[in-house]
């Protein structure tokens, strides 16, 4: 080093991937910190799975505990399917976030601080007795301890901020740091922050100079010796955004009708983690989109079937507890045979349960949760990306078949991000149908009549005649319906046969749908079933697992019901089946019920995701013939 | 077809070939015959744009007598299902018909929602003081003290007022009338079919089994002069046989008095369409127990922007501001990237 002594000379390292998790108190800024990252990252071009965490309180007490708000990134210069098992790095910006999530980081890993939030009433808060810093708890890990909100408070003592303003970049100085560290491109987010707060000039000039600030401090400073490079993956060509599960959901029902030629109208309520459909959909009334945001979430279905009798392309959108209100509906859509579509974002229950945390415990419910008979298509996607086909699947079928259809995503997909290679419109499936529009029989006297329950003979679908079309004025309702006339009819021969019709129209869906995901690399003892947002967590399972030398097959399922035509084979011929899901073992039920196999359980219901490693040690538990609690082996039971 | 069935003018045109499974002597026939008499004088309406939608109930099953189109719902979500469909369809004609228990017990909520929100839907809530389809329980209208199969020491729930309901939610129309007029009945859905908005009508029905006479002290023949307080825009509330009595407004309630005693000049004149809701509430508070004059007709009718017309106005301008939606332009909204 010569002349230029306040400057260090680093090096740049190369790595294949890292995961890097942001973590301070709600009002720090940790999602939005993490959100920017994400973008910058995928515009380098990596691959990346991301997982936000954020406390159900709007605003917990600062500093405590309760109020940490934290979200992981992984980003790699390869294909990747998990926010990761654990973080290389963790940026606290004060104790609690320390606290709370040092456990998660990896041995050895690195601990970004933010020490102006280090003080007695900070530690205090969240039941540090001593300082961790001194005590020794952190021996092991690298630690930089960096003043962020005075350097912040510095950065912008030029401009015409008050301090306690200044203060509220300093999310903008950890993330230029971290963008310094990990060679981000700079660029995007000073486009965000003019796009985002381009109305209040002092905002973008002290969120410019925070961002500037940290990424010079991490330039300059001699704590950060290297800095590291992730290559860009290699990904198929072509245009791509970065997409989370509720946008993608948002964008598939806007494509659904325009691939059905239908007006969309959602009708729903406001409920954690599904709202941002709802926000997201209203902003595109300029495709001809109507949102309703009704009194309660039965009203949501109500407004949406209502909607539906009128020709629209309807759907509602809730999670669990939303489910529960909206099923007396539900049946009813599916006594009067119309297309609606129920879109649940799982969230942990029962009741309120974890309103911010991923679960898929409703499977049960969307299968079974109605009084009567009730058959009805289940589908569930299995990324973020995929949440956009499954809405257009989940209308399609819907249409098609002029039943309810319920679309199963969860937390974990919703706010969950990825790279997505955005579809060449034109390949997206034609769902249009036809309306009926003129009478369909004769009646005894041979005047021609409509029948509106008589059905199409190959979809077993009834005609959708919408009013204001002459001539097939009728009467729908939640009586049951005489076969073909749709009158009122109490007799048992009637009731049994429509029950069977019902079922049956289900049943024959499973003609027209794909078959199950089958991830397989030739003679495996061991398949492992997924459905839903655990596709990741087991690609990733099973590619380790091959490493390690136990070959494993990967069947995942996006229709529960009815079930992949195919799925029977596929299910055959293994030693161990386990069935991984992040409830108490519902689909593997339906797997042992309908197939009469010894699938084992899997199950985690902690709020989070599977991590790779607690399905691949279930997988070795299995095959050493230990005997299984089926239970993720970080105490999830 | 019989020619009946060919020409609107008549009311077998209005009639499904359904049977109608009323008990006899039940006041839900009046009302059936009086929306159907009504359609055959209308000359804005046509059997294919018209709906009926109701929940669950005697009153309920008033779609599958109707030859529009029709929906029979769930208890107590009608107007949020006739809502959606007005949203969607703003060229139809909506009807909600729900009695007393559908429309103020189970589906309160949507009741008030669906007023407040000036949705384009007609409803009709046959009032006949007890749950019928269920077999004679209290409901949300039955007097303090009725004996039923649920209250065999007599009620204790205080009754709604429909009328005042409607009036605190925001309602813009707001009417009453009674299964034994037809004439009355017609003129009062002529006068909601014709109105921009949500309309909220109360018929006192009969229920000949489980609460016969439940209105006879009011709108039997004999007793409607004095029990009958007919509401006319723009003119004085008087009633009686003289015409001797009125109604006056008293310390913000509204009051039934002798003129003899407070002068013609102290009456209320009726206006139907003042915009404070606080009269129309008053004057439902008239009716809150079986044996006092009763205002019938309508109570108010505000002019106001229309739900669904709004709804279509922001898709317009959305369309305007960002031009017709484009999936490709969608899609790629976002920060986006190539992969060569
Ligand atoms: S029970 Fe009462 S309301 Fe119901 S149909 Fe019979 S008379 Fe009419």
């Amino acid at each position: 080093m010569t002349d230029t002594a306040d400057r260090v000379e680093n090096s740049v390292q190369t790595l294949e991937g890292v995961i890097i998790r942001f973590a301070g108190d709600s009002g720090d800024g940790m999602q939005l910190t993490g959100d920017r990252f994400t973008s910058a990252s995928a515009i380098a071009g990596n691959d990346l799975v991301t997982l936000p965490e954020f406390p159900a309180e709007i605003r917990a007490p600062q500093g405590t505990l309760a109020g940490v708000s934290a979200f992981q990134i992984h980003i790699s210069d390869h294909n990747i399917h998990t926010p990761g098992d654990e973080p290389d790095v963790l940026v606290a910006m004060n104790p609690a976030a320390l606290k709370s999530e040092l456990n998660r980081l990896k041995s050895g890993g690195t601990i970004i601080l933010n020490t102006d939030a280090f003080d007695m009433r900070n530690l205090e808060k969240c039941g540090y007795q001593m300082d961790p810093r001194e005590d020794g708890s952190l021996d092991g890990y690298i630690v930089h301890e960096v003043p962020m909100t005075k350097l912040t408070v510095d950065a912008t003592a030029d401009l015409d901020v008050k301090k306690r303003d200044a203060e509220r970049s300093k999310n903008f100085f950890a993330l230029g740091l971290v963008s310094w560290m990990y060679d981000r491109p700079l660029q995007p987010t000073f486009d965000w922050i003019e796009e985002k707060f381009g109305k209040n000039p002092a905002v973008v000039a002290s969120n410019n100079a925070a961002f500037k600030a940290g990424h010079a401090f991490g330039e300059t400073a001699e704590m950060f010796g290297d800095q590291y490079q992730v290559a860009s993956a290699p990904q198929k060509p072509g245009t791509y955004t970065n997409i989370t599960g509720n946008v993608a959901t948002a964008w598939g029902m806007v494509a659904a009708g325009q691939l059905s030629k239908l007006p969309v109208f959602l009708g729903s309520y406001p409920i954690t983690p599904a709202s941002d459909i709802l926000h997201e959909l209203s902003n595109h009334k300029n495709f001809g989109v109507r949102t309703f945001q009704a009194e309660d979430e039965i009203a949501g279905a109500g407004s949406a079937l209502g909607a539906a009798f009128g020709g629209h392309l309807a759907y509602t959108t809730t999670s669990g507890p939303g489910v529960s209100l909206k099923g007396e509906t539900i049946s009813l859509a599916a006594m009067i045979e119309l297309p609606l579509v129920i879109i649940d974002i799982q969230r942990g229950g029962p009741s309120t349960g974890l309103p911010t945390k991923t679960e898929a415990s409703d499977l049960f419910l969307a299968l079974y949760g109605r009084h009567g008979e009730s058959p009805m298509p289940v589908v569930a996607a299995y990324s973020p990306s995929n949440c956009f086909h499954m809405a257009i699947e989940a209308s399609r079928l819907a249409l098609k078949y002029r039943t309810p259809v319920i679309l199963l995503t969860d937390g974990y997909l919703a706010n969950g991000a990825e790279p997505w290679l955005l579809p060449d419109v034109s390949t997206l499936p034609d769902i249009s149908v036809d309306f009926a529009t003129t009478f369909n029989d004769t009646d005894a006297n041979g005047e021609p009549v409509f029948y509106p329950y008589k059905r199409d003979p190959e979809t077993m679908a009834r005609p959708w005649a919408i009013p204001g079309t002459p001539g097939l004025e009728h009467r729908v309702g939640g009586l049951e319906k005489a076969d073909i006339t749709g009158n009122v009819n109490y007799d048992p021969a009637n009731h049994g046969l429509m029950t069977e019709l019902r079922q049956a129209k289900l049943d024959g869906i499973a003609k027209d749908i794909p078959g199950a995901m089958v991830n397989s690399d030739g003679d495996a003892d061991v398949l492992l079933i997924g459905w839903g947002s655990t596709h990741g967590s087991i690609t990733a399972a099973v590619e380790q697992l091959r490493k390690e030398g136990t070959p494993a097959t990967h069947v995942h399922l996006t229709h529960l019901s009815p079930l992949h035509p195919d799925l029977g084979e596929l299910v055959q011929g293994y030693q161990h089946v386990i069935v991984p899901e992040l409830n108490k073992g519902q689909l593997v039920k339906i797997i042992r019920s309908e197939f009469l196999i010894d699938a084992k359980p899997l199950s985690k219901v902690m709020g989070l995701p599977f991590t790779a490693r607690e399905i691949i040690a279930a997988v070795n538990q299995a095959t050493s013939g230990a005997s299984s609690n089926g239970a993720a082996q970080n105490g999830a039971n | 077809m019989t020619d009946v069935a060919l020409d609107p003018t008549k009311r077998g045109y209005w009639t499904s070939d359904q049977e109608v499974r009323w008990c006899p002597g039940c006041g839900d026939y009046g009302i059936l015959a009086a929306m159907q008499f009504l359609y055959t004088e209308l000359d804005d309406v046509k059997k294919e744009n018209t709906v009926f939608v109701s929940g669950i109930g005697c009153a309920a099953r008033f779609p599958y007598y109707m030859s529009t189109y029709g929906m029979h719902s769930i208890h107590g979500r009608a107007p949020a299902i006739a809502t959606g469909l007005a949203v969607a369809r703003p060229d139809l004609d909506v009807w909600v018909v729900g009695g007393d228990g559908d429309m103020l017990s189970i589906g309160g909520n949507h009741l008030i929602h669906a007023l407040r929100r000036n949705v384009n839907i007609k409803i009709l809530l046959f009032n006949n003081q007890i749950y019928g389809l269920t077999k004679g329980q209290y409901s949300p209208t039955s007097e303090v003290g009725k004996v039923t199969k649920s209250t065999p020491m007599g009620s204790i729930d205080a009754p709604f007022s429909p009328v005042s309901l409607a009036a605190g939610a925001g309602a813009t129309f707001v009417a009453r009338t009674h299964d034994l007029d037809r004439k009355h009945m017609i003129d009062v859905f002529r006068r909601a079919h014709e109105h921009k908005g949500a309309a909220l009508v109360e018929i006192y029905q009969n229920c000949n089994v489980f609460n016969d006479g439940a209105f006879d002290a009011i709108t039997k023949r004999d007793a409607r002069a004095e029990m009958m307080i007919d509401l006319v825009h723009g003119e004085p509330i008087k009633f009686g046989a003289e015409r001797q009595r009125g109604v006056m407004m008293d310390n913000g309630a509204a009051r039934c008095v002798d003129i003899a005693d407070v002068g013609e000049d102290a009456l209320l004149v009726h206006d139907e369409h003042t915009t404070n809701p606080s009269v129309t509430f008053s004057l439902g508070q008239l009716a809150m127990d079986r044996r006092s004059p009763t205002p019938f007709g309508v109570f108010r009718a505000v002019d106001a922007p229309e739900y669904a017309a709004a709804v279509g106005d922001q898709l317009l301008a959305a369309n305007d501001q960002k031009g017709p939606g484009n999936l490709e332009a969608l899609l790629r909204s976002g920060a986006t990237w190539d992969v060569v």
